[in-house]
């Protein structure tokens, strides 16, 4: 037993700022990734040609039956293999948002089919393509049922973001563990790391209930 | 895709599979202990325990898993508690999974209808006697599903314990991958494991699920 000491933390603030910045910039980036995806996927399933139709749902079924460590590996060392080298925080990016995708797909897809048939009649009867009746009609409409849950997938997400360190991406986790590196101090910093990531928890919540209001306003 | 390799490691993979199974097992034991104290506390008519409970739960739920057995395994010997690999990621995958558990458990109370609790009190059971005969009962029907959903999710969890140096599936996954440079069939092989788990997993919440709670 060494004692705790909080104070040695002062002197690595920058660092530790650095990582809550990659850490809100990743959330951010595959919070993007796993909405949009996850509407690609949700069409996909509903409406695509049936060729595309099974191979998205193995997906969606690989994806939600292994851990998102596990994922992260095969997309970090399987892209090299197969020639695409794309740098760690990329990698991290891309797993974690179709991770989420994959869950986002399944409630947009359940949003998008209990938006009212007669939406869809009504906008290919004013002469929308299907194309375009989903882009303009229906997805927003199921964006706007879908908000609260998916708004919880985000949540999840930004804790999630924690384990992209594991493949050598610079952001929360990362920055305590360098910092640990040269104090020897893991107690400290990672209690520091889970304060921030407790912060940024509930900013996110709080940013989400405005989105949930503004939604619930639409109507 | 080398199917001689995949058949040459699933050897070891099977044994790593003991192990998260073994992991799974030991915390889904100790989450549904640690929830069912902290549903009591939650419940409590002392606000002291009722703030213990919400607290427990909001930190557990707020934090990233990770960052939690980091603090157990890693930063564990600095206030005193050694703690091996196995048992860290034990203890800290059942104390974070008995926080999402609680708020299922709660929840499941909680949606039993007040009636039957005024009622049970206009008999004369006292709370305790109307909890245990006459709530608990009815909610325990309502809490498989989503345990069930906790307990999936705990499964797949239980990966976060490769990075404290469990040799369990994801670990030896990882290690096969940097050895083999053959990270699709390493995938695939660990991925029918953990898969294979949580369809049984599923079925057995499906058992329990109709056995008890079909009425």
């Amino acid at each position: 037993m060494q004692g705790l000491d909080f104070s040695v933390v002062s002197s690595y603030l920058d660092i530790i700022w650095v990582g809550v910045w990659w850490t809100a910039t990743i959330t951010v980036s595959a919070s993007l990734v796993s909405v949009l995806g996850g509407i690609l996927l949700a069409v996909a399933v509903l409406h695509g040609p049936s060729a595309l139709r099974y191979p998205m749902r193995l997906f969606s079924w690989i994806f939600m039956g292994t851990p998102l460590l596990l994922q992260l590996y095969l997309i970090y060392f399987g892209l090299v293999q197969i020639g695409i080298d794309i740098p760690a925080l990329a990698a991290g990016i891309i797993g974690l948002g179709l991770h989420f995708a994959v869950y986002n797909a399944d409630i947009l897809r359940a949003g998008i089919t209990a938006v009212d048939m007669g939406q869809t009649e009504g906008a290919r009867t004013l002469g929308f393509s299907r194309l375009q009746t989903l882009r303009y009609v229906i997805v927003p409409q199921a964006l706007l049922n879908t908000a609260p849950p998916i708004g919880g997938n985000l949540i999840a997400l930004l804790k999630e973001s924690a384990i992209v360190s594991v493949i050598g991406v610079t952001e929360l986790v990362h920055s305590a563990q360098l910092a640990i590196s040269e104090t020897y101090r893991p107690f400290e910093f990672y209690v520091i790391a889970a304060v921030l990531y407790y912060v940024l928890n509930l900013a996110l919540e709080g940013i989400l209930k405005v989105i949930e209001t503004r939604v619930e306003a639409t109507r | 895709m080398d199917f001689g390799l995949m058949a040459r490691i699933f050897p070891f993979f099977l044994e790593a599979a003991l192990v998260t199974i073994e992991l799974s097992l030991l915390s889904l034991a100790l989450g549904l202990t640690v929830a069912a104290v902290i549903t009591m506390f939650r419940l409590s008519r002392l606000r002291t325990l009722r703030a213990i409970g919400t607290l427990y739960v909001s930190l557990m739920r707020g934090t990233p898993c990770l960052i939690q057995l980091f603090i157990l395994y890693f930063g564990g010997p600095q206030i005193g508690i050694n703690l091996s690999p196995f048992a860290a990621g034990a203890i800290g995958l059942g104390m974070n999974i008995g926080a999402y558990m609680a708020e299922a458990m709660r929840g499941a109370i909680l949606a039993v209808d007040r009636g039957q609790t005024e009622a049970a009190r206009v008999l004369g059971f006292s709370r305790f006697e109307t909890m245990r005969i006459v709530v608990l009962p009815q909610a325990a029907k309502l809490m498989i599903r989503p345990l069930g959903v906790n307990a999936v999710a705990l499964v797949k969890g239980t990966a976060l314990v490769s990075t404290i140096s469990v040799v369990d599936l994801t670990y030896t996954a990882q290690r096969f991958i940097g050895s083999t440079y053959k990270p699709f069939e390493i995938f695939a092989v660990a991925a029918i494991l953990y898969m294979a788990m949580i369809y049984a997993l599923s079925k057995v919440v499906d058992f329990l699920d109709r056995r008890y709670a079909a009425a």
